[in-house]
């Protein structure tokens, strides 16, 4: 079946089987690379995307289930290719990656959070990131500096 | 995953025509069990039925103190509610920590009642608050909704459209989360009716799933308060022994978690 979305601002449309996974879609027919596929069990969060603004495990989703629906995946977060989005840019001051492989879902899982708290008003404090980390789990850096990223790009994200 | 093939049903009633023209089919809710069990290929659905854009279904609805949540209505939707948590917050609590929050953009109440996992949050609630479960067909009491693990009353063909109850005047949730899958070891749901009368609910540490407690529902309609908890005697019968921990184990639990559903 043909299924038509946005990603990262552009329309598009493939032909998918009825079990065709979103991060699938995103990955081997959009050869959008950067969304990672890394426990197969819908723990670990690094083929987190935003899903009509809300983050969400694309691992975990039918790509029909999106039909319709504005993706986001870290490949458009930043305005242009020479750009970088404050939370990316928070996350290379901060050391926070090691070897990089939770770094997507990490980014996507942060701007999400923070979106969300400056919405409601509400102070992010380090208690609140960590236990909004829940999903997004990361075998290298023991989460301290992407704790102190997430809180740098939360502040570059209001001045920006 | 097997193959499956795909459906979007717009309406509740579409959907429940859609599944019993199915071989074998399946409703997807969130898809946050389904997705998993299916990528592990130990469910394998003909059709998938999914009911994301079915409107009918979505919402919360309340009218004094009576309470309606539509069934896909998702875990960060009842969390972030405001009038929902004037009226009774323990269920917002018990929502914004479900999964992680990924999970609850995308489950749904819904969903987790229809599934029925003996760990799963949403029935110690349901069953605590004395809820009514709607479908496309019926209306059914929570004491006779929850039939033992990953069982419920549902028909084949039947659908889960809301669930609702009416306010409770004092509630509360503890839950011990598994350091590993975050699902409940023992989670225990404490309701003060408004006739002063208590429910208590058990999930996590049953062998058939979320069941009431008589001993506690007996202390805390007598005196509503955690020191109620302690004279109560929590039979290990029934209780749940695992690699995660033995029913003397889950014992305990239930009647810390109790405590702290009052705290």
């Amino acid at each position: 079946m043909k299924i038509a979305m946005t990603v990262n601002g552009k329309s598009v449309s493939r032909d998918v089987e009825g079990n065709t996974l979103l991060v699938e879609y995103i990955r081997d027919h959009l050869r959008l690379t950067g969304t990672h596929v890394g426990c197969d069990t819908s723990q670990c969060g690094a083929c987190v995307v935003h899903v009509d603004g809300k983050a969400m495990k694309s691992c975990t989703m039918l790509a029909a289930s999106a039909e319709g629906a504005a993706v986001t995946t870290v490949e458009g977060l930043a305005k242009s290719k020479d750009d970088l989005h404050p939370m990316q840019v928070a996350f290379k001051e901060n050391h926070g990656l090691q070897c990089g492989f939770c770094t997507p879902g990490m980014i996507m899982t942060a701007t999400d959070m923070v979106a969300r708290y400056q919405a409601e008003g509400k102070i992010l404090t380090e208690d609140n990131i960590r236990h909004e980390l829940e999903g997004n789990i990361c075998r290298c850096t023991g989460y301290h500096n992407i704790v102190k990223s997430i809180a740098d790009g939360a502040s570059k994200m209001t001045s920006a | 995953m097997y193959e499956t093939n795909f459906h979007k049903a717009a309406t509740a009633q579409e959907a429940a025509a859609l599944l019993n023209r199915s071989e074998d089919g399946k409703i997807l809710a969130g898809g946050q069990t389904l997705i998993p069990t299916m990528k592990q290929r130990l469910a394998d659905p003909t059709d998938v039925i999914d009911v994301s854009a079915a409107a009918d279904l979505r919402g919360i609805t309340i009218a004094g103190d009576q309470v309606t949540i539509g069934a896909m209505t998702t875990h960060a939707e009842v969390a972030g509610h405001a009038a929902l948590a004037a009226l009774c917050p323990s269920i917002c609590k018990l929502a914004a920590n479900i999964g992680d929050p990924a999970v609850r953009h995308r489950g749904t109440i819904g969903g987790s009642l229809a599934n029925n996992d003996p760990a799963a949050d949403y029935p110690a609630a349901a069953l605590a608050l004395n809820a009514r479960i709607h479908t496309t067909s019926r209306e059914i009491a929570a004491d006779d909704f929850f039939e033992g693990m990953f069982t419920t009353a549902l028909e084949d063909d039947e659908i889960i459209t809301a669930v609702s109850f009416t306010a409770p005047a004092k509630g509360g949730y503890g839950k011990f989360p598994n350091p590993a899958s975050r699902y409940a070891m023992a989670g225990v749901f404490v309701a003060k009716l408004a006739d002063g009368s208590a429910r208590v609910a058990v999930t996590g540490a049953g062998e058939d799933g979320v069941h009431r407690h008589d001993g506690l529902e007996a202390a805390l309609s007598a005196d509503w308060a955690a020191s109620a908890v302690d004279g109560v005697e929590i039979s290990l019968d029934g209780l749940l022994s695992d690699l995660h921990g033995n029913a003397a184990y889950r014992a305990n639990l239930v009647k810390v978690m109790a405590k702290r559903a009052l705290g």
